[in-house]
């Protein structure tokens, strides 16, 4: 019986677990991020674009990624290099992706998705769905394992030691928004690929979720995309909605989640020290 | 409070100043120019004519009393969520979580209109005040949380927000749906709920022009938001503690007691919005009504520079552009998101601006 939840929850885990590593990046290097929504709509709308164009589900990808880095890079100019407020950014940042996509592509055409891989024992998924434990393992060696995920920390916690080891701290915060584009980009081209086309808005809020899973697992990789995984099982719950228990209640139930953990009834949650200030 | 006093401080602080006014808006200008010019490149670019959209922007929202009814009625709500930006913000403080305040706020309004039967004189104010508790208490939670525990209130009332969503349409589609309707909206709210329209007062009016009395009480908020910022204890206690945190604290002021009052304020604002639409204009509660108006309400707040009389004119603006969106996709046959995507442009060049003279002076 929880077994026919599983497929769901995957799917609706993976795009979720993509962007909350992107966020991680972002916020472990000191920068608030709450354009994962508008990186990850753009990454859907880059994706059927691109295959539209070329035919090549590969391309649309690329493109994909590429726009979600593009727009990273909006993000990172404004905030890192111009000291713009960085939650006000983010939100304007969404408004503009919802809008340029509304513009340009008011109605989308049918397109092909990404391969799917046959697994024995597991079933078939697309290869994303694959990926993500593999990158969250590789985000979690990367940012607490390697000197270059120390220095991406250390922006995020303490601009004092990345001064005496005469780093620049706009770099690695730099580096941080930009992967956090490429990882909200992922995400989002794996919706558009899950459907099949493209629609206004269609990541429905999944940035602000993937920003609770950061938050409820405490900016790491392992913890962040296990939450993702309890969110995407909420929403298969509701989905399948076999106990008559209102959805909305099961919707919301990640949201209330995330409330408890701020308040550190579970555990404690801590964010990176230097998170938000732009003080040089 | 002396209303001689008032009146002198306001000719002589802000208006007889006007250098330092217009410094003070000149982002704000810049950034409506640059919105203006990008619109304009961007039609051009489609091979349409720049000039005739920069007349039907015109004429759509000024060439008669009712074109301009409907400019400041989709202004309406924008006042109240702009307004209740700026209460956050001037105490260091983002509501992102207006959105949610006048989804609570306006199902209350609607619930007390439609299960309260009293005469107008009374049903009236006790809507409002429904309103303006319901917001408050949804604003007041994430100021609790902050003040008690340190928890984030960006995140706070976002989280709020997906929660308002959820239970708001959980009530409208399971208990108070209208019987017999598809749509998911209660039935309406009593006749001695609702407030009238301009229409009635204003003969250039049309009967159809949808302007009614909120925005009359969104002006009294503006008024009201000036005079307690800039003339009150308790508007001083809120910029202290939002510009020197530690001073108010040595001051004897509470910051912990203000976040809390603060949020509380700005989410009854934000519930006023919600006022507008139930017992202004719709009658009833329809789930997910509001277009964004909390997310445009921080555009209005920054483009109006957190001055309540700023924010009067940035929500005029807006209004305006919701209503040129519409006519240019009939007549020009231009997409609405071209708007939204200028807002955003928009948002981003005023923060970066803004940042930009923030670096100079930590410096």
């Amino acid at each position: 019986m929880i077994l026919d939840l599983v497929p769901t929850t995957l799917r609706m885990a993976t795009p979720l677990g993509f962007a909350a590593l992107g966020g991680i990046y972002s916020e472990r290097a000191g920068v608030i991020n709450l354009a994962l929504e508008g990186m990850m709509l753009i990454g859907a709308f880059g994706y059927v674009v691109g295959t539209q164009v070329s035919g090549s589900t590969w391309f649309g990808l690329l493109v994909g990624i590429g726009f979600g880095v593009g727009l990273a890079l909006l993000h990172a100019v404004a905030t890192v290099t111009f000291h713009a407020e960085q939650v006000v950014t983010g939100i304007g940042i969404n408004i503009l992706a919802l809008g340029i996509t509304e513009y340009l592509l008011p109605t989308s055409k049918q397109v092909d998705g990404l391969p799917h891989w046959q697994l024995p024992f597991i079933g078939s998924y697309s290869f994303i769905v694959y990926l993500l434990p593999v990158l969250m393992v590789v985000s979690h060696i990367f940012l607490f394992k390697t000197p270059w995920g120390l220095r991406l920390r250390a922006a995020g916690e303490s601009t004092e030691a990345l001064a005496a080891l005469s780093l620049r701290r706009t770099r690695w915060q730099y580096l941080g928004i930009l992967l956090s584009g490429l990882f909200a980009g992922v995400g989002g081209c794996f919706l558009a690929s899950e459907v099949h086309y493209f629609t206004k808005g269609m990541t429905a809020g999944r940035g602000y979720l993937a920003l609770a899973a950061v938050i409820f697992g405490n900016w790491r990789p392992l913890s962040g995309v296990s939450a993702c995984f309890l969110f995407g099982f909420a929403t298969a719950l509701e989905l399948a909605n076999r106990w008559n228990i209102p959805g909305q209640l099961l919707n919301s139930l990640p949201y209330i989640l995330t409330m408890i953990v701020l308040i550190g009834f579970v555990g404690t949650s801590r964010p990176p020290a230097s998170l938000g200030k732009m003080k040089s | 409070m002396d209303i001689r006093k008032l009146f002198i401080s306001l000719l002589r602080g802000r208006i007889s100043d006007p250098k330092q006014l217009l410094l003070n808006f000149m982002p704000s200008l810049f950034a409506i120019f640059g919105f203006f010019l990008l619109c304009g490149v961007v039609v051009h670019a489609r091979g349409q004519n720049a000039l005739e959209f920069y007349s039907i922007i015109f004429s759509s929202g000024f060439s008669s009393f009712d074109e301009f009814g409907y400019v400041l009625f989709n202004a309406t709500p924008l006042i109240f969520t702009g307004l209740a930006v700026a209460i956050g913000y001037k105490s260091g403080l983002f509501n992102i979580g207006c959105e949610g305040q006048l989804y609570v706020a306006a199902f209350a309004t609607a619930w007390t209109g439609m299960h309260i039967d009293l005469p107008a004189l009374l049903l009236v104010p006790l809507c409002i005040a429904a309103a303006v508790i319901a917001g408050a208490v949804w604003g007041a939670i994430p100021g609790y949380l902050k003040a008690k525990y340190g928890a984030h209130e960006v995140i706070n009332t976002i989280m709020m927000n997906f929660i308002a969503f959820a239970l708001m349409n959980y009530l409208v589609t399971s208990i108070y749906q209208e019987p017999g309707q598809m749509i998911p909206q209660t039935r309406q709210v009593h006749e001695t709920a609702r407030i009238p329209r301009l229409a009635s007062f204003v003969p250039s009016l049309p009967d159809s022009n949808p302007l009614n009395v909120s925005f009359l009480i969104a002006c009294g908020c503006v008024v009201f938001c000036y005079i307690f910022f800039t003339h009150t204890r308790w508007g001083y206690e809120l910029r202290l503690v939002g510009n020197a945190r530690d001073v108010a604290s040595y001051g004897g002021i509470n910051p912990r007691a203000v976040t809390v009052w603060v949020m509380a304020l700005s989410g009854a604002a934000a519930g006023l919005a919600g006022v507008a639409e139930v017992m202004g204009y719709r009658y009833r509660y329809l789930d997910s009504f509001s277009s964004g108006w909390g997310f445009t309400g921080i555009a209005v707040a920054l483009l109006g520079r957190n001055n309540p009389f700023g924010i009067l004119a940035a929500a005029v603006l807006f209004g305006l552009l919701n209503k040129v969106a519409l006519d240019i996709d009939i007549l020009l046959g231009i997409p609405r998101g071209l708007f939204f995507a200028g807002q955003g442009m928009l948002i981003i060049w005023l923060v970066c601006i803004e940042g930009i003279s923030r670096k100079k002076n930590d410096t």
